[in-house]
């Protein structure tokens, strides 16, 4: 039997399992718990004033994940106004992902350029038959071809994770906590027994707890579920990194792609560049990072893993391969 | 792979299927039968090397071995643009099981060192009488092969390349999604 020299990491794994299942957790625990405020409490007080409002959010919550889930391709294309580029017009990076399929038995994705100067590189759409893998005009021309190798295959590696699904599907949950309380706030401050007809006009003050019992869990789910879905998204960056690595042999030119493609966006004034926000969670590195000495608390909302941690595992990697004992 | 896999981001590296090139032989001598393309007797493994002692180690060991062999051409030692690393070996255009032989040994060394994923593929080299060059690749990855004949300037041949498949079709197993038939421009024995 052949040995293998590519360790897998069963702490990353195990705290990356533990993050969903916590995430599946706070679903799970808000769905009872909107159930028990709306119905339970609702029923012994006489009022039903949020069932319908719940669906409603639902339903919405429902649609914005399903478009954000299907157009994801088309939407973060357009948003950094990238263009599809065929083997004709760009022979060498098409050349680069070839050898990157070939090496991972992948499909070959489409291949996008943003006309963008700011070196950042990013992959999307759901299935790995309708991914895109862009990178941006800056990129091209501060890497050399080994690091930009390093890149694409940590870019290849989000599409054979199904990043774009996982994400969308952890992200649901903020969705909908959001929703409610913004609904929630906006049907208590114009609601007041419009729409819902005579049932609710005698009951008007019972109604109002526990709408705000639901902003309140709808406020909590939404902190603790945009923190769980930040910091698994730092750890499918870190597990990228890692398969990205493995699967060039060379951590070196990825880690020095790092440093210099960061190094880069720090620099470069952050002001026009909003637009970029909701691509965030699946570029190489956020565009909108912040100072060069963040604190943990920044570190804690952060998308992306910290420049130091990447490079640390990216240094274990190269350790690993060029150890002579194998094992 | 697999569900689970992708959930947790673990992408292990594909392991490479290495028994499927002793097909090769037998399938050089359909195609000379079929069309008139035959064997140049040149092939070429292309790996990607991996950084570190260790690969360099390997690397070595298999040159070594390779060139130890009495009355041979010494292996020839090439790195193309995108970084990856060719081993080419020369025989004489009836001994295709000696160079299969040969191309094998690479691949078993690199597996026993622990590189087998960084494997990429193997050509064997053809030319017709008009003296058109095709390769046929193995992919170890999906454990398949595909013809491939480059023509000047960066372009393909592809009515050649349908013909050699129905040709070969019974012998070989040719990679079914014409998505995969990556294109090696360059290569080193072809």
């Amino acid at each position: 039997m052949a040995r293998t020299r590519y360790a897998s990491d069963p702490g990353l794994i195990a705290r990356m399992g533990a993050t969903m299942f916590l995430i599946g957790l706070v679903f799970t625990g808000f769905f009872i718990a909107l159930y028990f405020a709306l119905f339970e409490y609702g029923k012994s007080k006489g009022g039903g004033a949020g069932d319908g409002l719940v669906v409603i959010v639902v339903l919405i919550g429902l649609v914005a994940a399903f478009i954000s889930y299907y157009w994801s391709d088309k939407i973060a294309l357009n948003t950094a106004r990238a263009r599809l580029v065929t083997p004709q017009q760009e022979p060498k990076l098409h050349g680069i992902i070839d050898r990157i399929c070939a090496l991972a038995d992948m499909p070959k994705p489409r291949v996008a350029i943003s006309p963008v100067s700011m070196p950042n590189a990013f992959a999307t759409g759901r299935s790995s038959k309708v991914a895109v893998v862009c990178v941006t005009e800056g990129l091209l021309q501060r890497l050399d071809d080994k690091e930009l190798e390093g890149v694409l295959a940590h870019e290849m590696s989000h599409v054979a994770h199904k990043d774009v699904a996982v994400m969308t599907i952890a992200s649901f949950l903020g969705i909908i906590a959001a929703l409610l309380v913004r609904f929630a706030f906006y049907s208590e401050l114009f609601g007041g027994g419009r729409g819902r007809g005579g049932g609710r006009g005698g009951n008007n003050g019972n109604a109002l707890p526990v709408i705000l019992i639901v902003m309140v869990i709808g406020m909590v789910v939404y902190a603790i579920s945009f923190l769980l879905i930040r910091l698994l998204s730092r750890y499918r960056e870190l597990s990228a990194d890692r398969s990205g690595a493995l699967l060039t042999g060379q951590p070196s030119a990825l880690a020095s792609a790092l440093v210099k493609v960061t190094g880069d966006i720090a620099r470069i004034p952050t002001r026009d560049l909003r637009q970029a926000e909701p691509l965030n969670a699946f570029y190489f590195t956020p565009a909108l990072s912040g100072q060069k000495g963040q604190t943990s608390l920044s570190n804690l909302f952060s998308t992306h893993p910290s420049l130091e941690k990447r490079l640390a595992q990216l240094d274990k990697i190269s350790k690993q391969l060029g150890s002579s004992a194998g094992s | 792979m697999g569900f689970l896999d992708a959930l947790l981001g673990r992408t292990k590296p594909v392991p490479p299927n290495l028994d499927a090139l002793f097909a090769l032989p037998s399938a050089a001598i359909t195609l000379q039968a079929a069309t008139d393309f035959t064997p140049t007797g040149t092939g070429s493994v292309c790996f990607r090397a991996a950084e570190g002692k260790a690969f360099s180690d390997i690397e070595k060991e298999v040159r070594e071995l390779l060139n130890m062999g009495e009355d041979k051409t010494p292996v020839e030692v090439s790195a193309d643009s995108y970084g990856f690393t060719w081993l080419v070996c020369h025989h004489s255009a009836n001994d295709i099981e000696g160079l299969v032989t040969d191309l094998h040994a690479v691949n078993s060394s690199l597996e026993n060192g622990g590189f087998g994923p960084q494997l990429l593929c193997t050509i064997l080299g053809f030319r017709d009488e008009a003296g058109h060059p095709l390769g046929l690749v193995y992919l170890y990855k999906r454990g398949t092969f595909y013809p491939f004949a480059p023509q000047p300037g960066e372009r393909r041949d592809n009515a050649t390349e349908l013909r050699i498949r129905g040709a070969l079709g019974d012998d070989l197993k040719i990679e079914p999604d014409l998505g995969r038939w990556f294109p090696v421009w360059g290569a080193p024995g072809v």
